[in-house]
């Protein structure tokens, strides 16, 4: 590798790490256990884990399939779905958040039809997972639609030739195939679910205990508590960093 | 190998040369501007008193930065240069006691109530906002129409349960636009500025808490003289006049 590469690979690094740095100096290491173990922290962090947790599950069971179908299915217009799949990479998570209200409020051609049964989406923990599970879902169906073709489908094939029908096949041979990358799929998930915020806001609102999760958290304590709102965005990174550093290394060193 | 290395070390220095004349260019003009932080409820008033401080001074640009008063307070505290700062409440104009000059105030703004158009959930008062199966959403106690609203509540003994705390105004704003909320408390000047996308229900509670409105000249500002002026600008028949028209009290 040309030395010469060092330099802007430094300055690489310092971009990401200097500002998370920068939080640790604006912390008041005196206040910081009575900020972290405030309700309001508290019941961020817990909404927060517990909402990433239920939008991972669900990015999985759906999320799962549909990158199945992407990997191994040759239907026509398949690119375009993908390119659907991939939108809510690039789209401001505040245009999910409207598509989101505009299509499951109370005047969405959809909310008015649970209207009329009694369900209500927006302002509930529900439409926190929905916001979630939009934005981070493509994480995982990129991830192990990428798997899925490196894999090929060359141990299925022989699978079937060998007279197994396709739901063992499925057990046997495709879902162990993918595992590394279903790990690592699932912690970045999970990550980009912790870190919600534009399409959580916009959809769900904010209230603490049902939808204010630990970046909305942030959002409004910074209004009035600088400190405290530094605190919870440490607490933020540091459980971020414990679910990448946990299950993500795997991945990345290419032991796929 | 060196000889790489030179080229881009070369490239980075054209780059920063470049960049250099670039602002150069900008200062030789001879407008000079005048920056003003605002609170985001200021918007429209403000933009219309930039316009007309402009046609007076036509040197002058009037350079504005709407936010919400508690970021822009933290942006001074950290040191932003800028020339004057107008709050939406007298406590983040206190946060920056020490980095502004003497505060003035300059408008006062009060509540409403607004619901969507057609009033759909029959909403006459206040305390409508608390009856059952009402979907009601109001600002979060941080920040300054939330803590109005939490004065008005008390002061009225009546118990707000609201499905939303949003951060600002405008979102609350958008959330009744939708239909999404049968009504929102938001400022006069904020449910004036939504036109007929929603419908105003005034409360006499409303008098509980009336904001008021301080603007001081930031004690670095670069312009000091045009940062005086403009707040006396602000404060002079012209801003009353314009401040009136959105909906605020001139004091």
């Amino acid at each position: 590798m040309p030395v010469v590469l060092w330099v802007p690979a430094a300055l690489a690094l310092a971009l990401v790490v200097l500002p998370v740095l920068g939080l640790l100096t604006r912390v008041d290491p005196a206040r910081l256990p009575a900020l972290l173990l405030s309700p309001a922290a508290l019941d961020a962090l817990w909404l927060s884990v517990i909402t990433g947790l239920i939008s991972t599950g669900l990015s999985l069971v759906l999320g799962g399939p549909l990158a199945l179908v992407l990997a191994r299915s040759r239907m026509r217009g398949l690119r375009v779905v993908r390119a659907f799949v991939l939108l809510p990479l690039v789209l401001p998570p505040v245009v999910g958040g409207l598509a989101l209200l505009y299509l499951l409020g109370r005047t969405g051609p959809l909310g008015q039809l649970l209207d009329t049964v009694g369900i209500r989406l927006p302002y509930t923990t529900a439409a926190v997972v929905l916001a979630q599970t939009f934005v981070a879902m493509p994480f995982l169906v990129i991830g192990l639609e990428g798997a899925l073709r490196t894999a090929g489908g060359r141990y299925e094939q022989v699978a079937a030739t060998l007279g197994a029908g396709p739901w063992l096949t499925f057990r046997r041979v495709t879902v162990p195939l993918l595992l590394p990358a279903l790990g690592s799929s699932l912690v970045l998930t999970f990550a980009r679910a912790l870190g919600e915020f534009g399409a959580t806001i916009t959809f769900a609102g904010s209230l603490q205990g049902t939808t204010r999760t630990l970046p909305l958290a942030i959002y409004n304590t910074a209004q009035s508590d600088v400190d405290a709102a530094v605190a919870m965005s440490l607490l933020l990174v540091v459980v971020a960093l414990l679910v990448i550093v946990v299950a993500r290394p795997k991945a990345v060193e290419g032991r796929l | 190998m060196m000889a790489k290395l030179r080229m881009i070390v070369g490239a980075l220095v054209a780059l920063v040369l470049l960049a250099g004349c670039g602002q150069a260019g900008q200062q030789s003009q001879p407008q000079r501007t005048v920056t003003v932080l605002a609170a985001a409820s200021l918007t429209e008033s403000f933009d219309e008193l930039g316009t007309r401080f402009t046609r007076q001074h036509p040197d002058v640009r009037v350079q504005f930065d709407y936010q919400g008063s508690s970021t822009l307070a933290e942006q001074i505290k950290q040191g932003r240069a800028a020339d004057v700062f107008a709050s939406a409440d007298t406590k983040n104009m206190d946060k920056v006691r020490d980095l502004v000059g003497q505060p003035e105030t300059f408008a006062t703004n009060q509540l409403t109530i607004v619901v969507p158009p057609g009033n759909p959930a029959h909403i006459a008062s206040l305390p409508d906002l608390a009856a059952p199966g009402r979907t009601v959403v109001v600002c979060a106690p941080q920040v300054p129409c939330g803590s109005a609203t939490q004065k008005v509540a008390q002061a009225s003994g009546v118990q707000l349960t609201p499905a939303s705390e949003e951060n600002d105004v405008k979102s609350v704003l958008q959330k009744v636009i939708a239909g999404e909320a049968d009504a929102g408390l938001v400022y006069v000047t904020d449910a004036k500025a939504a036109g007929a996308q929603v419908q105003a229900v005034d409360f006499p509670e409303a008098q509980q808490a009336v904001n008021t409105y301080p603007i001081a000249t930031i004690g670095a500002a670069p312009e000091k003289q045009l940062a005086a002026e403009f707040m006396a600008f602000v404060r002079g028949p012209v801003g009353r006049e314009v401040l009136g028209q959105h909906g605020f009290g001139t004091p």
